[in-house]
């Protein structure tokens, strides 16, 4: 009886324990988001920072986005009308392929494909900076290292990342448009008329604020971690892998409450 | 004026500073020297308020070190650090010249490369380093970057972490030189921690000596020798046995 009411009273503790320290880490980067929000907003600003920045976030994510969009989209041509043809619906084809990849795979997966490529180098980068006494240094030259490393990337990834998703989604539909026409025998022309005619506004802005999200949880996870690097090699490679988890687990999260409130109210 | 009142500092159980007293005047030259691991830097970035410390004060020029306006105080400072940390994405002018190409000592691009260059100089580096990357430069090169980035502003206050390690014993007396040169002509008060018993003799005006947290000795440097502190005189002459401990 005593043992079964101790391993109780243990595994509440450590419940307890699991949950508070999700609340401080919430508390934490919640405190390091409004950070980077009020340095975003008072000078100076670093313009040549931010530019290398909105290069590496945006720029040079365009390739891995286009690639992984347009195999997306021509998998998911092909799962739709293999599915579609089980009850007679081949024909939906376009509409759920614009819908789907505008409404859900194209944020989401460039939001991943940002986690993986950004996310990883900024909090490496950033650590590394830590570990080597150049956070320390950036502060004895008198500049804040949130406005000169933090701000540059999370606005960099909250004006690219929607960017990128709009090109991921038009890459992803030309993807099923391509598959469909090649191999599914759908006529070109009545292909882009269903996908354009079906798509509403709303699924366009849902996309686009879901890349804004998503691109500012990928810098600020990225940015957080390595600001919070811990000492030596091991350091820098616990706060890469933790910065791309918890960007992925988070983008992951807010695009299903995102979901949520554009299409369910 | 730097005073250091009954600081301490601790990591975990790992209590690296227990009560360290120390002052340093205006215009003077302080070494600290001790072991390995034994606070030093630790002690240098409390003053910057780089690490907090957990009690104590720090007093610059009677103004606590914490207090009042961050950017006003550190532009009154130059710093080397140990390991050098320079900031790996830019060129060697530009970390030299970082502090002089924004903020309130803001100037044009051309005249803070030039200054940057004329800092090189000063730390035995020729202009063709300017354009190269860090990761491109010996560490001992590294060094005199870090050296140079430290005076580029000349600044009041300049703390040197281990200026010489990791140089040949000339460059190391070229640095030695150059740090008594800045402390003497520009007036300013440096602290430098060092292993280096060439470099404390060349360099300091007084030593203070860091053991267990404390500060276990300080004079000026003439009285070094005759201290009659056995843990001083262990440390100067490198001896292995004695009151500090080998293994550590
Ligand atoms: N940021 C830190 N976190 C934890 N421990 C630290 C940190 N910085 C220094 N220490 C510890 O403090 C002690 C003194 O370090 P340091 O001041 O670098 O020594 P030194 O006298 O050689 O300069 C060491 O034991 C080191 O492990
Ligand atoms: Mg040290």
């Amino acid at each position: 009886m005593s043992t079964l009411w101790r391993s109780l009273r243990a595994m509440l503790g450590a419940l307890g324990r699991t949950v508070l320290g999700w609340l401080a880490a919430i508390g934490r980067v919640g405190f390091f988001f409004l950070d980077t929000l009020s340095h975003m907003l008072r000078p100076p600003v670093y313009g040549r920072e931010i530019f290398n920045a909105l290069l590496n976030v945006g720029w040079l994510s365009l390739p891995v986005v286009g690639l992984t969009a347009i195999f997306t989209g021509g998998a998911l041509a092909l799962q739709i009308y293999a599915g579609g043809s089980r009850f007679n619906a081949e024909a939906v084809v376009p509409q759920i392929v614009a819908i789907g990849m505008v409404r859900e795979l194209g944020p989401v997966l460039v939001g991943l494909m940002i986690a993986a490529r950004v996310t990883s180098s900024i909090a490496a980068e950033i650590a590394t900076m830590k570990v080597t006494e150049q956070i320390d240094a950036l502060v004895t030259l008198s500049t804040h290292p949130i406005k000169y490393l933090v701000v540059p990337r999370v606005l960099a990834g909250l004006i690219c990342v929607p960017l990128l998703v709009a090109v991921g989604d038009i890459i992803g539909i030309f993807g099923g448009y391509a598959v469909a026409v090649q191999n599914l025998g759908f006529n070109a022309a009545i292909y882009l008329i269903n996908t354009v005619d079906f798509l509403e506004p709303l699924d366009v802005i849902s996309s686009l604020v879901k890349g804004c999200v998503f691109g500012g949880i990928a810098t600020l996870m990225g940015c957080y971690y390595g600001m919070g690097s811990g000492r030596g090699a091991q350091g820098v490679g616990r706060a890469t892998k933790g910065s791309v988890e918890a960007a992925a687990v988070l983008i992951l999260a807010a695009n299903f409450m995102l979901t949520g409130v554009f299409f369910s109210l | 004026m730097i005073r250091m009142e009954g600081v301490t500092k601790a990591f975990g159980d790992n209590r690296v500073l227990r009560d360290v007293d120390l002052e340093i005047e205006k215009g003077s030259s302080m070494v600290i020297i001790g072991g390995s691991g034994t606070g030093k830097s630790v002690a240098l970035k409390c003053v910057l308020g780089l690490v907090r410390h957990d009690a104590g004060r720090i007093l610059v020029d009677g103004q606590d070190a914490g207090k009042g306006d961050r950017d006003a105080f550190l532009a009154r400072f130059g710093m080397l650090f140990q390991g050098g940390a320079l900031f790996d994405s830019l060129p060697v002018w530009h970390n030299v010249a970082f502090r002089l190409m924004r903020g309130a000592l803001k100037r044009p691009r051309e005249e803070a490369r030039e200054i940057a260059i004329e800092k090189l100089r000063r730390v035995g580096l020729k202009p063709d380093v300017a354009d190269r990357l860090p990761a491109e430069l010996s560490g001992g090169m590294q060094k005199r970057v870090g050296l140079a980035r430290a005076i580029a502003a000349e600044p009041e206050i300049i703390f040197f972490d281990e200026p010489t390690t990791g140089l040949d014993p000339i460059m190391a007396g070229v640095i030695n030189d150059l740090i008594r040169e800045i402390v003497t002509e520009m007036g300013a008060t440096a602290m430098t921690i060092t292993h280096d018993m060439s470099s404390v003799r060349a360099i300091a005006d007084r030593v203070a000596m860091l053991h267990d947290g404390v500060i276990q000795w300080t004079g000026p440097v003439g009285d070094m020798d005759a201290s009659g502190d056995a843990y001083v005189d262990q440390f100067i002459h490198g001896r292995a046995e004695g009151p500090i401990a080998a293994v550590r």
